[in-house]
């Protein structure tokens, strides 16, 4: 593969408090390529949000970047000022979040903001942007789309809203979307059709996706690499496949079989408990010396009390755990 | 013998949300009504797990709230153990049924007092069913609540902020079974949490239920999570029970084209990338209901009697289905059978 669209480098956010600061993210390194899904998975508090706005310039006081670089196509986007960062989100850096009414503004026609949003970054008339806005809700599977130009947010179901959002990220053609939690507060049937779209509208451009989610299922069917976060940390990357079937860290093989699953309910006969990881992420100014997950870790040794591991590469995959690093991945019991 | 503690009988739910007469004289607007709820039957057995899933809008949470009392039915009845609820006015009669039954809901942010301590909070049903007298023996039975769902007898004198989402729903469980109910309902209870703490809510309520004998009615649009707790399964659409009775049936076996494409739709991690056909369009509005059967505009198998008339529900093997094509024998081979060939775990 060339060089990565867009590249994270060692990223640390502080975020400043009465006491002293808190580090929020810490030594977090990632790539994205051309037309590739990265999904960012891991609980509340991981630091998975904190990371995409960091990405978009987005990140709001007390929290703030105190190291590392972010780069994208080899161009450092990090050190920009706010009117320049102003520039690339929406050109180069488009951005999905959770919450599709609260992306959209309420007293304005979706066709005016994709109007709107056309006609600041790109050097196009107003009826030329029309004209695309429509052929781009055409593409997004907004039926009747012209008429739909001049429907307010309100007019339109969850589904719809959010369809309309994709069709902002994505109406200046960037190199880069950021999705947080897209499909989260979607139904199940109309999350699989927002997907869907999501990997069309990459792959057709090219675009490379973040998609930041919880949610294991949607990483099986839509990322093609997969980043596991745990208190600030990547923890462990790879194929998607191979982290959802093979995990190297004892947290991510943790995760994945907490999961209920309809395939394992169909085959169990009796009702056996869930594997579960015992207690919780811990908070951030608390987190325990050496690996973060030790505590809860059922195959921890005494080195992960006292060094944190770091994050070893090994081919197109990588963790950060002591078990990983010293070749015995293979000897980490399974937790089911 | 069946020992049936709740049993919804031809439940209909429908809310008025016209606009006042007024404008509707002057606009010529006519009467609008939400069909919420439409002729649900079912019934739960003692200590089983009776799961409703559906998208948004389907009903679920109206069913939840009639059965808790919360709401009036417009037609048909709630009975349990016996009782007609809807029959129960007076506070005396109402008590005992109240006791009986408990709610855990989905938000544990929303759903406890925060100027409350936890010891308050818990004790609160133990003091209005005057199940315990005295100060002592009432403390005595929160700490131990506390222990039982996974918390520590201390925490009984911490704020509800102090803990986390996890915590907040265990100790709402605490809440729920404090009067010692014989049946609880579930409403989306680990759809606010992440998978590792839902894994754990999850276990603790199967334990619960093995160690009190607690009958749950359980409401989620979370089918995996459906797939692991529940005995029997109802699947809505539109307000109906589109097909419900033995939940492995229906998950390795489903039959009305609404549950195929539910199953067919959602994600497993498990079962990889494999290429999914998305379920085309989005769940009409309850205000105008299509005629017929209800999925009928979203279904690859609709002919002309699925647009005239509607379903009724008939039984096959372990199962209620309420589908033309599965009587008639129009259904094909099940696109999600794919579902029982697991190989690793």
């Amino acid at each position: 593969m060339t060089t990565p669209l867009l590249q994270v480098e060692n990223l640390r956010v502080e975020i400043a408090t009465r006491h002293r600061d808190l580090v929020a993210i810490d030594d977090l390194s990632l790539s994205i390529g051309e037309g590739e899904v990265l999904g960012v998975v891991g609980e509340s508090g991981a630091g998975k949000s904190i990371t995409g706005n960091a990405i978009l310039g987005l990140l709001e006081r007390p929290a703030r970047k105190t190291g590392g670089r972010i780069l994208l196509e080899g161009r450092r986007i990090d050190d920009l000022d706010e009117e320049e960062m102003r520039r690339l989100r929406g050109r180069q850096i488009g951005a999905v979040f959770q919450d599709p009414l609260a992306s959209l503004d309420p007293l304005m026609t979706i066709g005016y903001q994709l109007v709107q949003t056309i006609t600041t970054h790109l050097d196009i008339s107003r009826d030329e942007a029309r004209e695309r806005a429509a052929r781009l809700l055409a593409e997004v599977g907004i039926p009747a789309p012209r008429e739909r130009l001049d429907s307010y947010p309100h007019q339109l179901s969850g589904g719809m809203r959010q369809r309309i959002v994709l069709a902002l990220a994505f109406c200046c053609e960037p190199r880069v979307v950021i999705a947080d939690e897209p499909t989260t507060a979607l139904d199940v049937s109309v999350q699989a059709q927002v997907i869907d779209l999501l990997k069309r509208m990459c792959r057709e451009r090219g675009t490379a996706v973040m998609l930041v989610t919880h949610d294991m299922g949607v990483i099986a069917e839509a990322a093609d690499r997969v980043a596991v976060m745990y208190a600030g940390r990547v923890v462990e990357t790879g194929p998607t496949m191979d982290v959802l079937r093979a995990a190297l860290h004892p947290y991510s093989r943790g995760l994945m079989a907490s999961i209920p699953s309809m395939r394992r309910a169909a085959r169990e006969r009796a009702r056996a408990d869930l594997p579960m990881i015992p207690g919780a992420m811990p908070r951030l100014d608390a987190l325990p010396r050496g690996c973060a997950f030790h505590p809860r870790c059922p195959v921890a040794i005494a080195r992960c009390a006292r060094e944190r591991p770091p994050f070893v590469p090994a081919g197109p995959s990588g963790g950060a755990c002591w078990l990983v690093a010293d070749g015995a991945s293979g000897e980490v019991p399974a937790h089911a | 013998m069946r020992d049936t503690v709740l049993a919804a009988n031809h439940l209909t739910v429908r809310f008025d949300v016209s606009a006042s007469w007024l404008t509707r004289l002057f606009t010529r607007a006519s009467l609008r009504t939400v069909h919420a709820v439409e002729d649900v039957s079912f019934e739960i057995d003692r200590g089983t797990t009776f799961a409703l899933v559906g998208e948004s809008g389907c009903g679920k949470s109206t069913i939840a709230r009639t059965i808790a009392g919360i709401q009036r039915p417009t037609s048909g009845a709630v009975s349990f153990m016996d009782a007609d609820i809807a029959g129960l006015r007076s506070r005396s009669a109402v008590l005992p049924y109240k006791r009986n039954l408990q709610m855990v809901f989905q938000d544990p942010y929303a759903s406890l007092n925060p100027r409350w301590r936890v010891g308050r909070i818990v004790a609160e049903p133990i003091v209005t069913h005057r199940i315990l007298a005295g100060r002592i023996a009432v403390e005595a039975r929160v700490r131990e609540l506390l222990v039982l769902v996974g918390l520590s007898a201390g925490d009984a004198r911490k704020y509800p902020h102090q803990f986390s989402g996890g915590q907040r729903q265990r100790i709402s469980i605490a809440r729920a079974i404090a009067s010692n109910p014989a049946f609880i309902v579930c409403d989306e209870p680990t759809s606010a949490l992440d998978v590792s703490v839902q894994a754990q809510i999850l276990n603790l309520m199967c334990d619960l239920q093995r160690r009190l004998g607690l009958t749950y009615l359980l409401i989620s649009h979370n089918l995996a999570v459906v797939a692991h707790m529940a005995d029997e399964l109802g699947v809505m659409y539109l307000g109906r029970l589109v097909e419900q009775g033995d939940a492995r049936q229906i998950i390795e076996t489903p039959l009305h084209p609404y549950t195929r494409l539910l199953l067919h739709t959602v994600p497993d991690p498990e079962s990889g990338a494999r290429h999914r056909t998305p379920l085309a369009g989005e769940v009409p509005s309850p205000l105008d209901p299509p005629p017929g059967c209800g999925f009928h505009p979203r279904c690859p198998l609709a002919n002309a009697r699925c647009k005239a008339e509607r379903p009724a529900p008939h039984k096959v093997a372990k199962v209620w289905v309420a589908c033309h094509a599965v009587e008639e024998g129009r259904l094909p081979a099940s696109p999600a059978t794919d579902a029982t060939q697991g190989e690793h775990a």
